[in-house]
């Protein structure tokens, strides 16, 4: 059986900072797989990597066994890979129904004739996209802004608005970027139950997190980065007990 | 043959060095503020036809070139100060579309005191051009090279050698932290807008004798200037300076093996060649964005 | 999104209603004439927004494809015979090719780069069209035959009897430009509000978001570059055939600035906002044509002014004013 994620030596620098160096390590389809890590260990270097943002300086990943590495995030998503982002990145220029609606892009059909003439076939696949997007605001917990501009809404609430937008995608595995960041300790708690809901669904999800609370109750496996390096990889019963960890990171 | 080439030469480094001039103030803004100054070619024809009109009033040729100087000072503060700091979160477009709106103002204005005329401005020495292996170099033209190399090396040690030089740097690299250290960023940026436009007006009092001056010079002369800062990449001195001599080169060449018709064409035909290969210009900054 | 389609049919609508309604206030040919062509040059602009106000791409070249447009219906049909809708589809195609061909490497470049690519592909043409002359007519220009209709002649010198009625040709290209302009906005408004529009607007507000569901960005810049330069083209057409001549002005630097300022000044991204900066910036000249000598420096002076205080441009700023007043008389009433 092959690794749903696989990545081989994986290495950038940005001139002379080695933000990931010689990463390897695989997900298995279906988990919940995190990444820890210090401020500027690397962790978001490394989805980037992933998801096709950035052109690794060497090194290989794997998605199905295919090599990704040359490939645009677009192509990625359309192999069923999507995120959100640590710096959130929503269209501040659309509504936010629309900016889930985004999300079905790949699943939409229309072509620039029925676009321009808005043929019935357009209206009927709007109609879908805007239930099914409705569906999902209500299902990350962003029902009361259906008809809200995405600039009009609050910080946690986009969080999740981005969450949305990624599951909109029907993605096979989604990377969240430290998704609880800035996050009251209700939010968490509907966070955490919402990644559970996430995974319960089959989707793999890797996951960027300072809360360690979090991490450690959610995760089927752990990678703990530290400048750049993988410190420690495996269960969190493994990770908590790693003398290595403890030193470095949880101990502080 | 060679000579020939020389002389086509001679003329693309005259009005290259005029090019990189109003570049540098172009990169000068550009890196103070991130904003691309359309007036930047309205300084250059302040500085000739200022002086040129003085001179035709009898005030003598040095005295002239000082006022019209800091008239061009004087009009690059206003323009930073009235124009650009009260529109500081606007868009891009809005941003050129303003400096736009400030060319056409300027450019108006000229028009009003000057006149829509040509007006030609003596050679500043000898008439004499000088031979040099049977191509004629105009006197003008040391003048322009010679007043663009000193200004060049006054910029150099303005940026690595002075407090204010280097203020200027460290707010364009970072503004939150010039404001940190104690870097008040309004007076930069009011700087920067003057150190260009005296850099923009003594490039057009010098060329003035070669092209001839009216008000409307300001346009093409600008945006040569964009196209040369483009080229050497925005941002960088150096990219300016090369750009500028590269873009004077090229024309001159082109509208003399080619045709003269077609010399702009090539102009904008290098500039996008290079940009299709380098998008950030010969020496632009390569940066990864982060996300 | 409800929102927006019930502002699509009403933005129409009420456009439709002044279009409609402005030949009942003048009568003056020299009027009607203004009108036309800036309804024509409105039509230009609201393609120019596609790219400029959804996309947040920046062109300062546009009129390059204007006057290619209207070069290629003005030659085709006047020195080599053709009817003009054929002339004017084939142009249309024809850009869309160039356009596609210099949009996919110079799309790629950001900010300042690409609006020096865009100047310099709009410079390329004008000075073509400037320098051949056996084929243009140089910077003279060149006469253009009248707009028809496989062989049915439109003419602004022209008599037209319309549902009975007797109008003059003036009248009647004010109507069809009034026409064209509607259809211009219903296409770009389906457009804006469809999934491929959704996937241009995405590319303004985030690129990477649009990159991570799946927007291919660069097609999807490419192809409103196409879109707007077709616009540009299909007016510039028209255009020609209205004025009966062109000039190389058309798809010079200025020209392009005054398209582009049209759109930053109407409103970017509000397709009525940029056809009131089209009526603002085209008027403005007429206004500021009694005072003579001074009317490049009130030209420069309102232009910064209005850009500096309402950089969203006039529609938006209005709006906001209209919604602040709202709100504070709605909370009055509590
Ligand atoms: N685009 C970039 N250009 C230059 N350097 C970068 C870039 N992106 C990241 N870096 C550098 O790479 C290193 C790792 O950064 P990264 O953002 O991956 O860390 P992180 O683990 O996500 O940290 P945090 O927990 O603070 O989010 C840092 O030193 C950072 O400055
Ligand atoms: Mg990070």
């Amino acid at each position: 059986m092959t690794a749903l994620v696989e990545v081989n030596n994986l290495s950038k620098a940005f001139g002379g900072v080695h933000a990931v160096e010689d990463v390897s390590f695989s997900v298995e389809a279906g988990q919940v797989y995190s990444v820890i890590g210090p401020n500027g260990a690397g962790k978001t270097t490394l989805f980037n990597l992933i998801t096709g943002l950035y052109t690794p300086t060497s090194g290989d990943v794997k998605l199905n066994g295919e090599s990704t590495v040359r490939l645009q995030p677009n192509e990625l998503a359309e192999r069923g890979m999507c995120r959100t982002f640590q710096q959130m990145q929503i269209c501040m220029n659309m509504t936010a129904m629309e900016n889930v609606m985004l999300g079905r892009h790949l699943t939409l059909k229309s072509n620039l004739l029925t676009t321009l003439f808005r043929l019935p076939a357009l209206t009927r696949d709007e109609k879908a996209a805007r239930e099914k997007a409705t569906e999902l605001m209500e299902f990350v917990g962003c029902g009361e802004y259906l008809n809200a501009e995405a600039s009009a809404m609050s910080y946690g609430a986009l969080k999740r608005l981005e969450i949305a937008r990624a599951l909109a995608a029907e993605p096979k595995i989604v990377l969240l970027d430290e998704p609880a960041a800035g996050l009251n300790a209700v939010e968490t708690a509907a966070l955490e139950e919402l990644i559970r809901k996430i995974a319960a669904q089959g989707i793999t999800v890797m996951l960027v997190e300072h809360d360690m609370k979090l991490v450690m109750g959610i995760s089927d496996r752990l990678l703990v980065l530290n400048y750049g390096r993988v410190l420690a990889e495996g269960t969190p019963e493994q990770i908590r007990s790693n003398p290595d960890v403890i030193a470095a990171y949880l101990g502080g | 043959m060679f000579s020939e080439f020389l002389q086509y030469l001679f003329t693309g480094i005259t009005i290259g060095a005029t090019y990189a001039l109003i570049a540098l103030g172009f990169t000068l803004i550009y890196n103070a503020s991130h904003v691309i100054n359309f007036a930047q070619g309205e300084f250059l024809m302040v500085g000739g036809m200022a002086t040129v009109s003085l001179t035709a009033m009898g005030v003598p040729m040095l005295l002239a070139v000082v006022l019209a100087v800091i008239l061009a000072g004087v009009l690059g503060i206003a323009l930073q100060r009235l124009a650009i700091a009260p529109a500081k979160n606007a868009d891009v477009v809005t941003l050129i579309i303003i400096t736009i709106g400030a060319s056409i103002f300027i450019r108006g204005l000229a028009q009003l005191v000057w006149g829509k005329e040509y007006h030609v401005m003596a050679n500043f020495s000898s008439d004499e051009p000088i031979q040099v292996f049977g191509a004629v170099l105009n006197t003008q033209s040391l003048w322009v090279l010679g007043v663009g190399a000193i200004l060049v090396a006054v910029l150099v040690y303005f940026f690595t050698r002075t407090l204010t030089g280097k203020a200027i740097l460290a707010t364009s690299m970072n503004k939150d932290a010039a404001r940190l250290v104690g870097i008040r960023t309004q007076v930069v940026l009011m700087l920067a807008f003057m150190v260009s436009a005296l850099l923009g007006s003594i490039a057009g009092i010098v060329v003035a004798p070669i092209t001839f001056t009216s008000y409307d010079i300001g346009i093409i002369l600008g945006l040569k200037g964009f196209v040369a800062a483009a080229i050497g990449g925005l941002g960088s001195g150096m990219g300016a300076v090369v750009g500028g001599l590269a873009l004077g080169v090229v024309e001159a060449m082109a509208a003399g093996y080619l045709s003269s018709d077609y010399k702009d064409a090539v102009a904008f035909s290098m500039i996008l060649l290079v940009l299709f290969f380098l998008p950030r210009g010969l020496f632009g900054a390569k940066v990864v964005e982060r996300v | 999104m409800a929102q927006l389609s019930q502002f699509r049919l009403k933005g129409l609508l009420i456009l439709a209603i002044v279009i409609f309604a402005v030949p009942l206030f003048i009568t003056n040919p020299f009027h009607y004439g203004l009108a036309t062509q800036i309804a024509l040059i409105a039509g230009a602009v609201v393609g120019l927004n596609l790219l400029v106000g959804f996309a947040g791409q920046i062109s300062l070249g546009h009129a390059g494809f204007f006057g290619l447009g209207a070069y290629f219906s003005a030659i085709t049909t006047s020195t080599y015979g053709w009817s003009a809708i054929p002339a004017l589809v084939v142009g249309a195609i024809g850009v869309a090719i160039i356009a596609w061909v210099v949009g996919r490497p110079i799309l790629r470049l950001k900010g300042h780069y690409l609006s020096m690519a865009t100047l310099a592909v709009g410079f390329i043409i004008a000075i073509i069209l400037n320098n051949e002359r056996e084929i243009t007519g140089g910077p003279d220009g060149m006469p253009v035959v009248p707009f028809d209709v496989f062989g049915w002649e439109l003419s602004p010198f022209g008599q037209y009897t319309l549902f009975g009625m007797e109008i003059s040709g003036d009248l009647a290209w004010y109507l069809f430009a009034g026409v064209i302009l509607l259809v211009a906005v219903w296409l770009a408004q389906n457009l804006i509000d469809s999934p491929i529009g959704r996937a241009l607007r995405s590319v303004h507000g985030s690129e990477v978001a649009a990159s991570v569901v799946g927007v291919n960005t660069a097609k999807y810049k490419s192809l409103v570059f196409v879109i707007s330069a077709v616009y540009a083209s299909v007016m510039g057409a028209l255009y020609a055939h209205y004025q009966g001549f062109v000039t190389p002005a058309i798809a010079g630097f200025d020209f392009s600035i005054i398209l582009i300022t049209m759109v930053v000044l109407g409103g970017m991204g509000s397709t009525i906002g940029v056809i009131i900066g089209a009526v603002v910036l085209e008027l403005l000249p007429q206004l500021l044509a009694d005072f003579q000598d001074m009317e490049m420096v009130l030209f420069g002076l309102i232009l910064m002014l209005t850009m500096i205080f309402m950089p969203k441009g006039l529609l938006p700023t209005a709006a906001n004013l209209l919604a602040k007043r709202r709100k504070k008389s709605a909370g009055g009433d509590v």
